[in-house]
């Protein structure tokens, strides 16, 4: 049957054709069945499950980092704040033409061309709702070109963002640190929630020690957020409550006073008060800008700064160790007394130098010609190194250290600040851990000798000598020396004070033996021939004090040393050690100069100036 | 003192008025049932898009020129004696093909997808062949006795495949599938014996692994992501997800008008495209999306009864075809944003904004109206 031949047959036709709409109708039917059931499944059955999912989508929490703490001195003044800092910030899709406000800006001198091609990767890199910062701290007149053109730059905002602001620059760079940029070090440390909007950071010295008390309590907002992350409405609002503000145990006279003798040198100056072991002052030269290095240094300053040889950074006061020189001789003295080696009236003759038994080596005495007969006194006042050459031998390394470690020294003090070195006590069995061949292994006699004027292996951090120096004031009682005084809760005001927190006492009772080697350094200042006796005629109370001088090298035998004739960076440290008033004191010092060459004329005025400075005496007349 | 001329009671001035507007409907060779079933989705359409727009009343004013675009063409198509629609078919078909080949050669980009050609105003062929496949198939099965024999049936599978195949590389796989769907309805319509049908389905599904074979990257991941949404949450899955997230957080009756937050956060992509029907299940629930449903069953039954009496062979498979093609598009864009089917960029008919799927469709929906006014006039 071919087609052509087929006849049309309309009614059988159309009786197929309705069966067929028919079998349709059902077909049609059956999937209408499947969306609906697709819907009862998705909006009846699973109806929780996407509701939570859908509340889930919209609601993020953003952080508000909240406000740092102020850093404040013992007596209220201000050693950190924050200080708004202007920022330039755009907002791309509000740009309308981005090369031509990119341009305008280079020409306003806003931003730098060769910055350009970077700018532009990052703003290609981000959304573009997302506000992206392109100029940090603006200068007035980087703000007045801007504010000038403003109508030109729409799509541009100015913002004032708070930095961390330190009026006192260098001068106090070394006690107070300074923030940073969150590291990925810090965001392992740090609690992730508390930092989640915070961008700086303490970095070093009590920034960074405080940092829990100076950071305070993020907030958050809980935002409603479309699927691109861009805000669309503010839910709710969790102020964040703002750091403590630190009172820190400095004085800002004293502090003020101690870097400013310090200007031009390298060096250290702590000072602390002997009843609670408060850190009064404590500095450390050559400083650095801590403002700069809180905004933020480009990689090449910080290198300058880093491989300066003078090394700014370089936190001598908790850090640097030097031989204590001279300095230590008041307490190889209390040493020989506490062990009844001597008496204070024992009196030995000083005629240059000191031999060992048996030995042909001369230790020399600073003074060539010598001091003649000395008692302790003299030789604490003029500083004689034969008296406590004899004094150590006869004590032995192991009790004469023994005596010392109980000053705190050879170990950390346990300052509430990061990195503190510990300094060296030597002994026989630290010289054995010391040293890996065998024969420098050994203990020699001579050793001890020269660790009686210390000198040899031993040395000392700035902090430990301001530390032994306090105890000495307190006469053996000792408190862990701290920066941290109190912090005040920024809304109340109320301030929560530390309280001192004693050190076992340095195990000597005597008075009579406290009074013998404090008389001593009360002559060092202001007896009849003290070597500082020129700066210690010049206060206007009792004080008391005692030179040191750290050989940098050693002179060979037979020859004399000769400032002149040295390189200035191998010429000796200048030391020195003072408590005042006299009778009761309430701030001991110690300073440090490096190649400073003499203690009592270098480092001793230095001393005084710090301590005048928190005693404000009358002016003498 | 009243006027006994001009006291006419309400009963008798309702009766005028209803009178009138039959006797305009007639006029113009509209069918009321099925206007009044397409004023109501235009209607919902207009409420969810101001909704999925952000309630921005531009974007919403641009779609309602839009649909009065389409109501021309409805107008106009209406007009048309199905006889010349029918002398016409084998032009449109041909100028429809025409089209196709112009894209393929010289085609604008439009989202990876090279379906657009720019005259004048942006135009998609592949639309003009939604109608053109049709209207050739019953054409061709309008003189032959049915059912077709199997010659008229290979006609029929080239006359079909040659655009779809056309469209299918452009790439506009869901057109394509429709195509090819509409040129089975017709087929299927035109009294195929069952026979074939289970061998063309048991074909179909031979031919799946074929068809998987030469489908682009995009297209795989689609049905991929289909199988296991939560493997590419952020990526080719996120549709699907979002689209879910929103449907099933609208519980049953939805967290109103412009309530939804999936949709008015940005969180559903293509929502007032491909994805209002998610916008509409979030907002208006279960309840809002079976009335929306029911509505169009209405359309497809009224053209199912219009095609079971139209006067002839060409106007009963059209009218079929087409209303049931019609339910295919609500199908499948349904079921793709409920992660039923691939995601194949199927609009939602009458729903989603844009011009060239509406304006199509409602040249269909013309064409019916033409068919059951028309009727008469026809030579039985």
């Amino acid at each position: 049957m071919a087609p052509a031949s087929r006849i049309k047959e309309h009614w059988r036709e159309q009786q197929l054709f309705n069966s067929r709409i028919l079998v349709t109708v059902f077909l049609l039917l059956m999937l209408a069945m499947l969306v609906i059931v697709r819907l009862a499944q998705l909006q009846v059955l699973s109806y929780d499950y996407y509701s939570a999912a859908s509340s889930g989508n919209q609601i993020r929490a953003e952080p508000i980092p909240p406000i740092r703490g102020l850093l404040l001195d013992r007596n209220g003044k201000v050693l950190a704040e924050n200080k708004p800092s202007y920022q330039l910030e755009i907002t791309p899709e509000r740009v309308p033409d981005m090369q031509d406000t990119l341009d305008q800006l280079v020409a306003a001198r806003i931003l730098a061309a060769e910055d350009l091609g970077e700018l532009r990767e990052l703003l290609a890199s981000r959304r573009s709702f997302e506000t992206l910062v392109i100029a940090e701290h603006l200068s007035d007149e980087e703000l007045a070109a801007f504010a000038v053109r403003r109508p030109h730059f729409p799509g541009l905002e100015v913002r004032a963002r708070l930095g961390r602001s330190y009026p006192w620059g260098e001068a106090a760079a070394h006690v107070l640190g300074y923030v940073g940029s969150l590291s990925a070090d810090d965001k392992r440390e740090l609690d992730p929630v508390e930092y989640a909007g915070t961008t700086h950071v303490g970095k070093s010295a009590a920034e960074r020690s405080f940092e829990s008390e100076l950071h305070g309590t993020s907030g958050h907002e809980d935002v409603v957020v479309n699927a691109h992350g861009r805000k669309m409405r503010v839910l709710k609002r969790v102020r964040p409550l703002p750091g403590q503000d630190v009172i820190l145990t400095i004085d800002l006279d004293a502090q003020l006073a101690a870097s400013s003798a310090l200007v031009g040198r390298r060096g250290a100056v702590v000072a602390i008060d002997p009843d609670t072991g408060e850190v009064l002052a404590f500095t450390s030269t050559p400083g650095y800008d801590p403002n700069a290095i809180s905004a933020g240094l480009s990689r090449r300053a910080y290198l300058a700064l880093q491989e300066d040889i003078d090394r700014p950074l370089f936190n001598r006061a908790l850090r640097g160790q030097y031989p204590p020189g001279s300095t230590i001789k008041p307490i190889v003295g209390l040493a020989g007394l506490h062990f009844g080696v001597i008496t204070p009236q024992k009196r030995v003759y000083c005629g240059g130098a000191y031999s060992l038994p048996g030995s042909s080596h001369r230790y020399r005495d600073w003074k060539p010609e010598g001091h003649g007969s000395v008692g302790l006194y003299e030789s604490i006042e003029q500083s004689c190194d034969v008296y406590f050459y004899g004094l150590a031998r006869e004590l032995g390394i192991e009790r004469m250290g023994g005596f010392m470690r109980e000053f705190g020294l050879g170990a950390s003090t346990g300052i509430d600040m990061e990195g503190e070195q510990s300094g060296v006590v030597p002994s026989a069995a630290w010289k054995k851990k010391a040293f890996k061949r065998r024969e420098a292994q050994v203990w020699f006699p001579g050793e001890t000798v020269i660790a009686g004027i210390g000198q040899g292996y031993m040395l000392t951090t700035p902090l430990q000598l301001a530390h032994a120096a306090a105890t000495i004031a307190a006469r053996g009682k000792r408190f862990k020396p701290h920066l941290l005084k109190g912090a005040r809760d920024p809304a109340t005001g109320t301030i929560e004070y530390q309280a001192p927190k004693p050190l076992p006492a340095v195990d000597e009772q005597d008075a009579l033996h406290w009074d013998a080697i404090i008389e001593g350094m009360h002559g060092v200042m202001q007896g009849p021939r003290g070597t500082a006796r020129a700066v210690g005629s010049r206060a206007a109370f009792a004080i008391a004090g005692k030179s040191g001088t750290a050989q940098v090298f050693s002179v060979a035998q037979g020859q004399k040393y000769k400032a002149s004739e040295v390189d200035e960076r191998r010429r000796d440290h200048a030391l020195f050690i003072a408590f005042a008033p006299l009778d009761a004191p309430r701030i001991a010092v110690a300073v440090v100069i490096e190649n400073g060459e003499s203690g009592s004329k270098v480092a001793a005025p230095i001393a005084l100036d710090v301590i005048n400075a928190y005693l404000k005496p009358a002016p003498a007349t | 003192m009243s006027n006994p001329l001009l006291n006419i009671s309400t009963e008798s001035r309702s009766r005028v008025e209803q009178n009138l507007l039959a006797r305009v409907l007639r006029a113009l060779h509209l069918d009321g049932p099925l206007l009044i079933g397409i004023l109501g989705v235009l209607l919902f359409s207009l409420l969810a898009l101001y909704s999925a727009e952000g309630q921005q009343i531009r974007e919403l004013l641009d779609q309602v020129v839009r649909m009065l675009l389409a109501f021309a063409a409805l107008l106009f198509m209406a007009q048309i004696n199905p006889v010349w629609l029918r002398r016409g078919a084998p032009f449109i078909y041909a100028l429809g093909l025409l089209l196709l080949i112009l894209v393929l050669a010289t085609g604008e980009i439009g989202k990876g997808a090279q379906r657009w050609l720019d005259i004048g105003i942006r135009f998609q062929p592949s639309e003009i062949m939604k109608l053109g496949v049709p209207l050739l198939l019953c054409w061709l099965l309008h003189e032959r006795a049915l059912p077709p024999s199997p010659g008229v049936v290979a006609m029929v599978i080239i006359l079909t495949f040659l655009p779809a195949g056309m469209i299918a590389v452009q790439p506009d796989l869901g057109t394509a599938i429709l195509i090819v769907l509409s040129g089975a309805v017709v087929i299927f319509l035109a009294g195929l014996g069952w026979r074939y049908i289970v061998a063309a389905t048991a074909l179909a599904a031979a031919a799946m692994p074929a068809l998987w074979m030469v489908m682009h990257d995009y297209q795989r991941k689609r049905v991929l992501t289909l199988l296991d949404p939560e493997s590419d949450p952020l990526g080719a899955g996120y549709h699907i997800i979002q689209s879910k997230i929103a449907i099933g957080s609208g519980g049953v009756f939805g967290k109103g008008w412009l309530n939804g937050t999936q949709g008015q956060l940005e969180f559903l992509p293509e929502r007032h495209t491909d994805f209002i029907f998610a916008v509409i299940g979030e907002e208006f629930g279960l309840f809002g999306a079976l009335f929306l449903l029911a509505i169009y069953l209405f359309i497809v039954g009224r053209g199912l009864y219009i095609a079971a009496n139209a006067p002839d062979t060409f106007s009963r498979l059209l009218a079929g075809t087409l209303s049931t093609t019609f339910f295919f598009y609500v199908f499948v864009n349904t079921a793709m944003v409920m992660g039923l089917i691939p995601v194949v960029g199927v609009p939602l008919p009458l729903v989603s904004a844009g011009g060239t799927s509406m304006v199509t469709l409602m040249a269909c929906f013309g064409i019916l109206m033409s068919i059951h006014t028309h009727r008469k006039l026809v030579a039985r």
